[in-house]
């Protein structure tokens, strides 16, 4: 038999590769998505939030930032099905990763608000506008220029965490590589060609948020 | 539901999950000092004038920081070997671990040294210092003392990348916590003490930070 070249078993593979980028990029997009509008309101109480409603949040996004992603995943999957909720892999995995999102858009959120100076509020004030107005009109705007480029760091880092849930048998870009070298041996080739796709996804999310960054600068 | 918390079972585990405690600590500790010095002389070569210098180092940390680590730490394990690097899984995790916090020490020196002023350098010179003497004796130490925060949440972020050791069966913490998850069924309270376990590390590492910050600050 003639060993079977490299560019062969990936036009055999195509399907099983694309299905898996596809899963990826479905939980990486679940994932931004919930864990941001979670996070507005984290990155809300954190700042308008009163004492009670702060160290609540604030424990919350402590105890998410001090365990490791892993450890998170690992424990939506088994804790949801020990307490009665049956969640499939996928949704334990993107609930482990909006949670995590949660807490670091939380914290860009709470900086970028916390960044303007308090002069802004007073002279709303000053000129009667209602808290509502001021939010809308004064601090969200100025705010979301600041965070937005952090923002779009924050989903590059959901892609490359999407990959901890091949652990827990979720058939994404990394688990289908796998399952790829364990019929062909080639382990060289295929996390090359799997670490190609994904710093690829990467390097356009990073490109994008140093645009939005440009973008958003104020200029001087 | 009637799931009735019972610790027993964790608390005679409980030096399993110190014992991988203080392997991961251990992985950390080495993979961030290997990553320390690659970091600096990364960083260096990034604000370098020469670009055959810098050039290589820019792609170094674009490649690192655009990859899922769980995608290098397999690579490293089951790829390497075929290219006839034989590391056992120990070896293999810290190489990747120290490469990876190489990467991000490298853009947290590189600001650093871009944030201490030229006069520093000339007033080097001026007094007959050696461009060597004038890098370790003048601008590491500032350049360290001005980093202290960021690198500070570098760290913590490293340490927690130490539970994906997990994934090749390195027994540290997440490891220990899986195993006793898989063999007791006391989930909810495994990862319970698992996590705390992390979210108390890190926040042991994020005070001795700042007692070293404190204690290095500029006196006034």
């Amino acid at each position: 038999m003639i060993a079977p070249s490299f560019l062969d078993q990936l036009w055999l593979a195509r399907h099983v590769i694309l299905n898996g980028l596809g899963i990826t990029v479905a939980i990486s997009l679940l994932a931004i998505l919930a864990g941001s509008v979670l996070g507005v309101f984290v990155g809300l109480s954190l700042v308008y939030g009163n004492r009670w409603l702060r160290l609540i949040v604030r424990a919350y996004t402590d105890i998410i930032r001090g365990t490791p992603v892993l450890v998170l995943v690992l424990a939506s999957y088994y804790v949801s099905s020990a307490v009665g909720v049956n969640l499939d892999p996928f949704s334990a995995g993107v609930l482990a990763l909006a949670v995590f999102c949660s807490s670091h858009v939380g914290e860009i959120v709470r900086g970028g608000l916390q960044a303007i100076p308090k002069g802004q509020t007073e002279a709303a004030k000053a000129i009667g506008l209602t808290f509502g107005q001021t939010f809308a009109y004064v601090l969200w705007p100025q705010a979301l220029r600041q965070f937005l480029p952090a923002w779009v760091n924050t989903a590059a880092e959901m892609v490359k965490a999407s990959t901890l849930l091949s652990v827990i048998g979720v058939a994404e870009l990394l688990l289908r590589s796998q399952e790829i070298i364990s019929r062909n041996f080639m382990s060289l080739q295929f996390y090359f060609f799997a670490g190609a796709l994904y710093f690829l996804v990467n390097y356009g999310i990073e490109r994008f948020g140093k645009y939005v960054e440009r973008k958003t600068a104020i200029p001087s | 539901m009637g799931y009735t918390l019972n610790f027993a079972v964790v608390w005679r585990n409980f030096d399993q999950l110190l014992a991988g405690l203080a392997l991961s600590l251990g992985l950390a500790v080495v993979s961030i000092l290997i990553g320390a010095v690659i970091g600096l002389a990364v960083a260096f070569a990034l604000t370098s004038r020469y670009r055959a210098v810098a050039c290589p180092a820019t792609a170094y940390v674009t490649l690192i920081r655009n990859l899922p680590i769980l995608v290098l730490v397999l690579f490293a394990y089951f790829a390497l070997p075929q290219l006839g690097v034989r590391l056992d899984k120990v070896q293999s995790f810290v190489a990747v671990l120290a490469l990876y916090s190489g990467a991000y020490l490298a853009e947290v020196f590189r600001a650093g040294l871009l944030s201490i002023p030229k006069g520093l350098t000339e007033a080097g010179l001026a007094i007959g210092l050696t461009p060597m003497q004038i890098r370790s004796t003048i601008i590491i130490p500032l350049m360290l003392r001005n980093v202290l925060p960021s690198m500070s949440s570098t760290i913590i972020s490293l340490f927690k990348d130490t539970s994906l050791a997990a994934t090749i069966a390195v027994p540290e913490l997440t490891f220990a916590a899986r195993k006793i998850n898989v063999e007791s069924f006391r989930v909810i309270e495994t990862w319970i003490v698992a996590s705390a376990l992390y979210v108390v590390t890190c926040a042991l590492i994020a005070a001795l930070m700042r007692q070293i910050e404190r204690r290095l600050a500029v006196p006034r």
